[in-house]
């Protein structure tokens, strides 16, 4: 039972990621508003494009593109906040 | 709802990024006073599974979507202020690598989706927790009124702030904004429960590590 609970906790996370190729490619309600009321084009292009539109650049298959984007920016953010959570603890203990 | 570069005047953008800036500052001081051991996995996985949970749109009514937002199930779990933390890492993130949010528009999507969601949330659950003496039922259904009202609140600020910015009216924007959120919040409602009922019935000590 104490086994390390967070290693399923982030396995259900890229299980999510895996899958989310299946995500509705409906626009989302902020998108959907300003389709209809036309200032979509008030949105200007990014500075930059990384893995823009979750979908991991020079890779033919779609659904590929975005799992992989999807699965790294699941480790990233996992990485990248336990870091900065065990940073706030260690300074906490000092 | 992220919302993208070019919808909001400078001065909003400037605002809410003011607003955004002295809450991560808050945030970090106040988790830094209460975070232990147990925390720091706990922030971490909320951060993979919510990044994770908001790639899934739902659709809900005519040809629109929505996704989960998860600062309310991170405020029940961990409280606002880690909240406030772990949505501002996740919003940083999709808009710096995945071009999700603009990067001046970042101030505001935190300010709506980190700070008024987490707060929100957080109050709307401990008033019904309390209410109903702490019950089984009286947490989820608390955190799940809390989430419902944590995207439909967000949805108006975001309004609010493109109106403000001169990009819709509000007359407009604030009907529109909140119809269609009060829809996603059920979504919302929904997740969040259900994911705090996956962890109460394996591992129930984790909903009592609450760091604010």
């Amino acid at each position: 039972m104490k086994s390390k609970w967070w290693i399923i906790g982030l396995s259900i996370a890229l299980l999510l990621a895996i899958i989310s190729p299946l995500a509705s490619k409906f626009p989302d309600g902020l998108d959907r508003f300003a389709e209809e009321y036309n200032f979509t084009d008030k949105a200007v292009e990014p500075f930059f494009t990384v893995i823009s539109d979750y979908s991991f650049p020079g890779i033919t298959s779609d659904t590929t593109a975005t799992i992989i984007a999807g699965v790294l920016g699941t480790l990233i953010l996992f990485g990248l906040v336990f870091g900065l959570a065990t940073l706030l603890k260690s300074k906490h203990e000092a | 709802m992220h919302i993208p570069d070019g919808f909001l005047s400078a001065p909003v953008a400037a605002a809410t990024g003011v607003v955004a800036v002295a809450a991560i500052a808050v945030a970090v001081k106040e988790t830094n006073k209460k975070i232990g051991e147990r925390q720091v996995p706990m922030m971490g996985v909320l951060a993979a599974f919510i990044f994770a949970a908001q790639m899934l749109n739902f659709p809900v009514a005519g040809g629109t979507s929505g996704h989960f937002v998860g600062a309310a199930l991170a405020a029940v779990l961990l409280g606002p202020w880690a909240t406030v933390l772990i949505m501002s890492s996740v919003l940083v993130v999709q808009s710096l690598i995945f071009q999700d949010g603009g990067l001046l528009a970042l101030g505001a999507n935190i300010t709506n989706m980190g700070l008024i969601a987490g707060f929100s949330s957080y109050y709307i659950y401990k008033g019904i927790d309390m209410l109903f003496k702490k019950g089984r039922a009286a947490t989820l259904v608390g955190a799940g009124v809390g989430a419902w009202f944590s995207v439909v609140l967000a949805s108006l600020a975001c309004a609010a702030e493109l109106s403000l910015s001169g990009t819709s009216p509000w007359i407009i924007a604030i009907p529109a904004m909140g119809g269609v959120h009060m829809l996603i919040g059920v979504g919302e409602g929904l997740i969040t429960a259900a994911v705090l009922s996956l962890v109460m019935a394996t591992r129930a000590d984790l909903l009592k590590i609450q760091i604010v």
